[in-house]
């Protein structure tokens, strides 16, 4: 035994296999540990939809409700803040939400108001760039970030801004405009979010 | 009883006969240039810092209750009712900031004086990872205490994983193990940030240790000891210039460590928040997910790179750019010593254009912080009356994000093209006392 001449083939066949299985074993070993790291069955399950009653939030504010532990937005615009949305166009990313912000609502809330009843903006209250909940200023005065303000959200962290509709303005770190939940209308006073309206995809 | 001691180390020598050597080799033998002067305090304080946040941690764990809904008041029952817990906690939240005074101004001293350049770029790049887990690990412990700052800090660093295009979101759920910072975000920080962490960054400084005790210190004047004159009082073979570590080092570090400590004690006992800059006032208030903080800002040690990602603007439908600018700044000090081609180390005798570059880069890093701190947010209307305040603010942090980035490229093109106009270097480490 002792003598016989090694067999570099041999070898490194051996070698190579052993090392090919190896690492295997150790990428499937840690797949478990990888996927415990994903949202459990109970965080998944915690994402029930919400009824909420409008009948309490008078023009010009705006009701945060918890949907998935998010905060949603519900306001009920003006007709003068409903005025501010189209003249803002030129100032803003995406104006029609059919570019970068294409898929940031459904289909029945891609529009100029972003909503399905122009007064009523129901839209998830995170910032599009690191998800901070932006501050609603919805008064038409000059502020300090912008004298020419004409209404919309501010976000704290970053400075992003967006109109009344969510739309985000030009030059700010926020991409997108913000996302619009699936809602509908149960009757004149009471949506829900989460659900989209009947025939609607 | 020296008797005893002497048959014990007999003992442990006969079993592990290289155990004396080893000691001998990176202690009493480990000749480190004659010339160290104040800013070679640094690296044996922040292991000082780094004993002191294990010891604190350690007891911090012991009464400290890691979930959503118990974290909070722990920190409060620490506070309140654990014999001297206050003080544990204190010396831990003090210790996390003064770990970075003490980091940020090693690695000063090691750009200053050449010392990531060949032969040491391995000390450089280990002590770089060293950094970049002590940022992860600083972060996850400011989540830990859960509160609103904590929760919205965590938010806004989890999701700068969220602009990567595609599988940006996922991953970001997957970090956080649920759709919001949760119970589930809170119980990973706390085992990354109490085992995980701990154990990579104990690794890194012996290595990082190794990888400097292989090639020797170098020093003010950047000249290499090795290379100079042979024989001292204990060798005729080492250096002339240089000293044993222990106990010449050891005792001027320990001089070092009582003057630290005492300023430690005194911020411990008088300052602990530091007006809201080692604890900000609003992590007074309990997480919660439904209210962002009137103003975001991180603990003053991350301010400047968390202004570079304020300062670069989204384009193409993606705001990646901002996150790929804060992790650049990081990884060109890791690339500092192959941007700096030139021969001299030590600023003392390097080009004008070096001193006055290194200033500006300075001025830069502190200017960002300034922007990422919410300093000129406060100072650009009181200083230049109704003005617009994104224009400006956007104007200045944008001006110093390529200020430090021009850095790089300035030390590059100056040493590439030989334009440095170096002085000559002595052969012999000058003692300037």
């Amino acid at each position: 035994m002792a003598n016989e001449v090694v067999d570099h083939g041999r070898r490194r066949f051996l070698t190579a296999t052993t090392a090919v299985v190896g690492g295997l074993g150790i990428v499937s070993a840690a797949v478990p540990f990888i996927k415990s790291w994903e949202p459990s069955a109970r965080a998944k399950a915690a994402g029930a939809p919400v009824t909420q009653s409008l009948k309490k939030i008078e023009p010009g504010q705006q009701l945060i409700v918890g949907w998935r532990s998010l905060p949603v937005f519900i306001v009920n615009r003006t007709p003068a803040q409903l005025a501010t949305l189209p003249q803002q166009d030129p100032r803003l990313v995406d104006p029609k939400s059919d570019g970068s912000s294409a898929t940031q609502q459904p289909k029945y809330a891609q529009n100029e108001t972003r909503s399905i009843k122009p007064e009523w903006l129901v839209m998830v209250g995170i910032c599009t760039h690191l998800g901070c909940v932006p501050n609603f200023v919805g008064e038409i005065k000059p502020e300090p970030f912008d004298p020419n303000w004409q209404g919309g959200y501010y976000c704290p962290c970053h400075h992003s801004r967006y109109d009344m509709a969510g739309r985000v303005y030009q030059g700010v770190p926020a991409p997108k405009n913000m996302e619009i939940p699936p809602y509908n209308f149960i009757d004149d006073n009471t949506i829900q979010i989460g659900v989209d309206p009947k025939g609607a995809a | 009883m020296a008797n005893v001691f002497t048959s014990i180390g007999d003992w442990v020598t006969e079993r592990a006969p290289n155990m004396m050597p080893m000691y001998r080799k990176h202690m009493t033998e480990y000749y480190a240039p004659k010339n160290f002067n104040l800013w070679y305090y640094f690296g044996s304080l922040a292991i000082v810092v780094l004993i002191n946040q294990i010891v604190t941690g350690i007891f911090l764990t012991m009464n400290y209750n890691p979930s959503a809904a118990g974290a909070f008041d722990s920190v409060q029952y620490i506070m309140r009712d654990v014999e001297w817990g206050w003080l544990i906690r204190y010396m831990h939240s003090t210790g996390a900031s003064l770990f970075f005074v003490v980091v940020f101004l090693h690695m000063f001293r090691g750009i200053m004086y050449g010392s990531y350049k060949k032969p040491r770029e391995l000390v450089w790049l280990l002590g770089m990872l060293i950094f970049l887990v002590l940022m992860a690990e600083a972060f996850m412990g400011y989540v830990l205490p859960w509160g609103n700052m904590s929760f919205w800090g965590a938010k806004v660093i989890v999701s700068l994983f969220g602009t990567i295009p595609v599988i940006g979101g996922t991953l970001v759920e997957w970090i956080m193990g649920d759709f919001l910072p949760a119970d589930a975000t809170l119980n990973r920080f706390f085992a990354l940030h109490v085992i995980a962490l701990p154990i990579v960054l104990l690794l890194l400084v012996v290595l990082h240790l190794a990888a400097l005790h292989e090639v020797g210190s170098n020093n003010p004047d950047g000249v290499e000891i090795k290379k100079g004159p042979k024989g001292n009082r204990w060798d005729a073979l080492k250096p002339a210039d240089g000293i044993p570590f222990h106990p010449y080092y050891t005792v001027k570090d320990l001089f070092g460590v009582g003057f630290f400590l005492l300023i430690a004690a005194f911020i411990i006992f008088f300052a602990p928040t530091f007006g809201g800059w080692f604890l900000e006032h609003d992590n007074s208030i309990m997480a919660n997910n439904l209210v962002t903080p009137a103003e975001i800002k991180p603990v003053w040690y991350f301010t400047p790179f968390y202004a570079i990602v304020r300062m670069v603007p989204s384009f193409l439908g993606t705001a990646v750019w901002g996150v790929l600018a804060m992790f650049g700044a990081i990884v060109v000090l890791f690339l500092l010593p192959w941007f700096d081609r030139g021969q001299v180390k030590s600023i003392r005798y390097r080009g004008t254009g070096y001193k006055v570059a290194l200033g500006v880069f300075v001025i830069a890093f502190l200017g960002l912080g300034a922007v990422g701190a919410g300093i000129t947010a406060e100072v650009i209307p009181e200083w230049f009356g109704n003005v617009d305040l994104t224009t400006w603010e956007n104007a200045f942090g944008r001006t110093m994000t390529l200020i430090y980035f021009g850095f790089f490229a300035f030390l590059w093109a100056y040493t590439h093209f030989g334009w440095e106009k170096t002085k000559p270097v002595p052969d012999r480490v000058t003692m300037h006392d």
